[in-house]
C-alpha cells in the first residue's frame, strides 16, 4: 500500500466518526438551558454578595426579597392598583410620544431626504440639535407645558424623532441610480418617483429608525417623570428610590423593562410584516 | 463603409425608418467636455443595432440622449417622426441590473411602466397582456412570484416584459446581461433574438462585448472616443436566425477581428 493510499485509507475510515461529529457538547445543548445557566450563576453571585453582607442590604437588596416584592407588584398590578394607573399614565405617554415623534419625524424626513433646501438648510440644524443632551430640555417641557403629562410626551417625542428623521432621510437616499432612470424613462413625475419607489425602498431604513426611537421614547418619558413629577411609573421609582425601597426600586424597573421589550418586539415584528422581502437577506447575513 | 461592410444588404435594413439621428452632439456646460460629435444612427423596423466602443467613448451619453432623460446640444432626434423631447411610452429600456422591485410581484412588477402612465385600472387590465408575455419569455407560473426568487437571468427575463408591456417603438438596451454568467449570458442573447424577431422589434443595443454585439446585430457602430464620434459601421451579413455555432465560423471570427482592429487603434490613446 502506497503513502498516498494509506492516507486515503486512513481517512475514509476516520469519516464517519472524527468528521462528521464534530461538535462539542455545548453545541448539544439547547439555547434556554444555557441562557438559564447564566441566569442562575447571576442570582448565585447576586446572593453570595448579599448574603455575607459585601454591600448594605440598603444598596442591593437580596434576590428573595426583590422577588416578593416582584410578586406584590404584580399582583397590585393584575388586581388594577394603583401601580396599574400610574403604568397606565406612563403607557400613555409613551403611546402619544411615539406617534408624535413618528408623524413628526416622518415628516422632517422626507422634507430634507427628498428636496435640495431640506438637505442643505434644515438637516444641519437637526444634527445640532441631536448632538446635544436631550434630556436637558425636560425642565423647559415641564415649564412650558405643566406638571401633567404633556411635558413627558413632549420629551419623550423630542428624544425618539432623530432616530425616524434620520433613518427616513437615510433610506430615502437609498434608491440606486438604474431604479431612479427606469422611473425617469417610465415618465414618473416625482410624487409617483416617492410614493412607488423611494418609499418603499426606504423602508428597511425606516424601521430601524423606529426601532431605535421604541428605545428612545421609553428613555424619555421616565426621564420626563423623573424631573417633572406627576402620577406615572417614573414617579414610583423615584419615591421608592426616596424612602430606600430597594427592593421595590428593582421591581419597577423590571416590569418597565417588560413594557420596553414589548413595545421594541412589536416594532420588529411590524418591520418583518411590512418589509417581508428582507427578511432573507437578514437570515442569511445572520447564519 | 469598408470591405467588411455586407455585399449585400440583409433583409432588415429595407424596413422604414424608426428611429433617426442626425449631427447628435453632446457638450456638458458643467465642464465644457464634448461627449458626443457628429453623430448619425438610422434603426430601420425590425432591425438589430448595436453600438460597441471603450469606456469613456460616449455611449451611455447616446443612450441616455436616446432614452430622452437628456437633451442633445445639436442635431436632431426623432422617433416615429416626432422629436424626442422627453421620457416617452414609445421607447423600452432595459439595464444591466434588472431592477425589479421587490415588495411587486413579478407580475406587478412588469405592469409598474402601466400603472406610472395610466394608473391602476389600466394596469390591472393589463395584466392579461402581462401574462402573454411571461409565456412568451418563458416564466409562466412565476407571476406571483417575488423578484427575490427569482435568479438573475429569470429576473431579466421578467425586466425584457416589463420593456414589452407598452408596446414601444424601439428597445434600447444598456448591457442587458453582462452582470449574467457567460453561459446564462449567450443563452439569453438567442432569447433575445427570439423574442425580437417574433414581435419584429426595432432594438438598438450598447454592449462592450464584440462577439455579443456581432452575434445579435444587423449592423455595428463602432465608437471612438473624444469626442464620442462613430468611426466606421459594419454591416452583418451573417443569416438569420443566428446560432451560437455560428461564432465559430471563419466569418464571424473575420467580422469580430476587424471590429476589434478598429477599437484597438481608436480605443487607447
Amino acid at each position: 500500500m502506497s503513502n498516498l493510499e494509506r492516507i486515503a485509507d486512513t481517512a475514509a475510515n476516520e469519516g464517519d466518526t472524527v468528521w462528521a461529529e464534530k461538535t462539542g457538547w455545548m453545541d448539544r445543548v439547547p439555547r434556554w438551558v444555557k441562557m438559564l445557566l447564566v441566569f442562575v450563576i447571576f442570582v448565585l453571585l447576586w446572593d453570595l454578595v448579599t448574603r455575607f453582607r459585601f454591600v448594605s442590604p440598603i444598596i442591593l437588596p437580596t434576590p428573595v426579597e426583590t422577588f416578593l416584592d416582584l410578586i406584590f407588584v404584580g399582583q397590585n398590578l393584575l388586581s388594577g392598583g394603583y401601580m396599574l394607573q400610574a403604568l397606565w399614565i406612563t403607557l400613555l405617554e409613551v403611546f402619544y410620544g411615539f406617534l408624535l415623534a413618528i408623524a413628526i419625524g416622518f415628516s422632517l424626513g422626507v422634507i430634507v431626504g427628498e428636496t435640495a433646501f431640506g438637505e442643505e438648510a434644515i438637516m444641519p440644524y437637526l444634527v445640532a440639535i441631536d448632538t446635544m443632551p436631550k434630556v436637558a430640555f425636560a425642565p423647559l417641557f415641564v415649564a412650558w407645558l405643566g406638571f401633567d403629562i404633556d411635558s413627558k410626551v413632549a420629551l419623550a417625542a423630542f428624544i425618539a424623532t432623530f432616530p425616524i428623521v434620520v433613518g427616513t432621510a437615510a433610506g430615502l437616499h437609498a434608491a440606486d441610480t438604474n431604479s431612479r432612470n427606469l422611473f425617469k424613462t417610465m415618465g414618473a413625475s416625482r410624487w409617483q418617483t416617492l410614493v412607488k419607489m423611494k418609499l418603499p425602498m426606504a423602508l428597511p431604513q425606516i424601521s430601524t429608525g423606529l426601532k431605535i426611537a421604541s428605545v428612545g421614547v421609553m428613555a424619555g418619558a421616565i426621564t420626563g417623570e423623573f424631573l417633572g413629577g406627576g402620577k406615572g411609573f417614573g414617579e414610583l421609582i423615584r419615591v421608592a428610590a426616596s424612602q430606600l425601597d430597594t427592593p421595590r426600586v428593582f421591581a419597577l424597573i423590571l416590569y418597565l423593562s417588560v413594557v420596553g421589550m414589548g413595545l421594541f418586539s412589536f416594532v420588529s415584528w411590524l418591520q418583518r410584516r411590512v418589509v417581508f422581502w428582507q427578511k432573507d437577506r437578514v437570515s442569511a447575513a445572520s447564519e | 463603409m469598408t470591405a467588411a461592410a455586407a455585399s449585400t444588404r440583409s433583409d432588415a435594413l429595407q424596413g422604414a425608418p424608426v428611429y433617426q439621428l442626425s449631427n447628435v452632439g453632446k457638450t456638458y456646460a458643467r465642464n465644457a467636455i464634448k461627449a458626443l460629435e457628429g453623430v448619425g444612427i438610422t434603426l430601420t423596423q425590425g432591425s438589430f443595432s448595436s453600438v460597441i466602443g471603450s469606456s469613456g467613448c460616449g455611449k451611455s451619453t447616446l443612450l441616455k440622449i436616446m432614452s430622452g432623460l437628456i437633451p442633445p446640444s445639436t442635431g436632431r432626434v426623432v422617433l416615429q417622426g416626432k422629436p424626442v423631447t422627453g421620457p416617452r411610452r414609445d421607447i423600452g429600456m432595459m439595464f444591466q441590473q434588472a431592477t425589479l422591485f421587490p415588495w411587486r410581484t413579478t407580475l406587478e412588477n412588469i405592469v409598474l411602466p402601466i400603472e406610472i402612465r395610466d394608473g391602476k385600472a389600466a394596469a390591472k387590465a393589463a395584466k392579461t397582456q402581462a401574462r402573454a408575455l411571461l409565456e412568451l419569455v418563458g416564466l409562466k407560473g412565476f407571476e406571483d412570484t417575488y423578484p427575490t426568487e427569482l435568479s438573475g437571468g429569470m429576473a431579466q427575463r421578467a425586466s425584457i416584459c416589463r420593456m414589452l408591456i407598452t408596446e414601444p417603438a424601439v428597445l434600447l438596451l444598456d448591457e442587458p446581461f453582462s452582470a449574467l454568467d457567460e453561459l446564462t449570458r449567450d443563452f439569453m442573447n438567442m432569447e433575445l433574438q427570439r423574442i425580437c424577431s417574433s414581435r419584429n422589434a426595432t432594438a438598438f443595443l450598447v454592449t462592450h462585448s464584440i462577439p455579443e454585439a456581432v452575434i445579435l446585430s444587423d449592423v455595428v457602430y463602432v465608437m471612438k472616443p473624444r469626442p464620442g464620434r462613430i468611426a466606421e459601421v459594419v454591416e452583418i451579413d451573417l443569416p438569420r436566425p443566428r446560432t451560437l455555432e455560428m461564432m465559430t465560423t471563419p466569418k464571424f471570427g473575420e467580422i469580430v477581428a476587424h471590429i476589434r482592429g478598429r477599437l484597438d487603434k481608436e480605443a487607447f490613446i
